[in-house]
């Protein structure tokens, strides 16, 4: 992916309301790399946590919102809980996936589900699911 | 000793073994369940942004507790656990959401019940010592592994039922059953939990490394309090068996299918027969009923 990078690109509504949304304050991060080695799912991300982190801090919050790591995240917080600077990375992609749903980006089509899934699932994975993976 | 309890939509449905497994262990160890009335979902997965409309559900059921006059909520769902214990959180800390949220459910609840689990209820009100005391079939010879998972342990200082990276309250409560417990390095790793959904080969692999993990250590089955977690490592073992080559199946019980054997109940209603895994051939290798003296 190609990057242009300018001051203003600091200035960007959509990095403002990420950290709205998710109360994380980005520049706090210094890219230790922590909370990407302790996810359970970086081996399916096309980016690692904190590289998405990284991608914020640049301003870049439009890249951030279509990465597919985003809704990779099962919210375990091993990355809150082990982060030095005390940043929820969670939130982060929690506050990503919020408004990618809001710009119509879609993850999970709920009636594409196959029945079989339908009928064994546990009903806490379907609400908590799309909840998070959904609009 | 009475307690006000929150079962949760999967334990009256795709769980009703661990429900059933609960209700009748806890009566036996002298605990009333009271059931509170015209609960609710607790919405199932705890808002990571400040959305107050989320979180209306888990607080409305502790509404419903404070009614009953009750102190304590039991959540025996790892899930209704971590979201009702946060939300409540929420209630008693922050004022301005506390008053935003009773004005939205027209309540007047100020976060005082204290939201407890299956684990610290034991410990606190029982006490280890005497439920050891209490087993009658103790499960000699059992190498399990307790499987914490997130909502038991995240985050930490909002949970608190025990050291999120080295936690052992659950570990005591499968020794005082008489169980051999089993330390290994995957026990508070995620599952994959809501990716069952929207990414299944993810929480496979995840469960995977989990279930393999344990195996190593010398585990003969895995013990969880959280549906999701109990579908997502057990239900696709019989496709972990064919997509990783030397994959052998592991049993996963619930916490309170293994405290009901330990306490010699009819395991009639507990569910053993909708695990993919049959877990019967492990249990049928605890010594039989000891008779009282």
């Amino acid at each position: 992916m190609r990057l242009v990078l300018n001051p203003s690109v600091l200035q960007n509504e959509l990095l403002r309301r990420v950290e709205e949304l998710s109360g994380q304050d980005v520049m706090a991060c210094y890219q230790c790399g922590n909370c990407s080695a302790g996810c359970p799912a970086s081996g399916a991300m096309d980016l690692l946590p904190n590289q998405i982190v990284r991608l914020l801090q640049l301003g870049c919050a439009e890249e951030a919102l279509h990465a597919r790591a985003i809704w990779y995240c099962a919210a375990c917080l091993s990355c809150e809980a082990r982060c030095p600077k005390g940043i929820d990375v969670a939130r982060l992609t929690e506050a990503l996936r919020t408004l990618a749903l809001e710009h119509g980006i879609r993850h999970i089509a709920i009636e594409e589900l196959p029945p079989e899934v339908l009928a064994e699932m546990p009903q806490q994975a379907f609400v908590g699911g799309f909840r998070k993976y959904s609009a | 000793m009475e307690i006000a309890y929150f079962p949760g939509c999967t334990l009256s449905t795709k769980a009703k073994g661990l429900d059933r497994s609960a209700r009748d262990s806890l009566q036996a160890l002298g605990f009333t369940l009271r059931e509170i009335p015209e609960w609710n979902c607790c919405g199932a997965s705890f808002p990571l942004t400040n959305d107050d409309l989320r979180l209306a559900g888990a607080v409305r059921n502790l509404v419903r507790a404070a009614e009953m006059g009750q102190e304590e909520l039991l959540a025996l769902c790892s899930t209704c656990y971590n979201v009702t214990k946060r939300a409540n959180r929420v209630m008693r800390e922050d004022t301005t959401r506390r008053e935003r949220i009773n004005t939205f459910i027209e309540a007047q609840y100020d976060g005082h019940v204290r939201v407890v689990h299956l684990l610290d209820l034991l410990r606190d009100r029982l006490g280890f010592e005497e439920l050891r005391q209490r087993v009658t079939r103790p499960l000699e010879g059992l190498r399990l592994a307790a499987y914490y998972g997130c909502f038991l342990l995240r985050p930490a200082d909002e949970i608190a039922l025990d050291d999120p990276e080295t936690p052992h309250l659950f570990e005591d409560f499968l020794a005082a059953l008489g169980a051999e417990p089993v330390f290994y390095p995957h026990r508070g790793e995620c599952c994959g939990s809501y990716l069952a959904v929207g990414a299944p080969e993810v929480a496979l692999d995840a469960s995977y490394r989990i279930l393999q993990a344990a195996r190593r250590s010398g585990a003969d089955a895995l013990v969880t309090s959280c549906p999701l977690c109990h579908y997502n490592l057990d239900h696709p073992q019989r496709e972990m068996a064919t997509r990783y080559p030397g994959f052998r199946p592991l049993p996963v019980l619930y916490i309170t299918q293994v405290l009901g054997v330990a306490l010699g109940l009819d395991p009639e209603g507990f569910g053993f027969e909708r695990h993919a895994v049959d877990p019967l051939p492990l249990l049928a290798r605890v010594p039989e009923k000891v008779s009282a003296l």
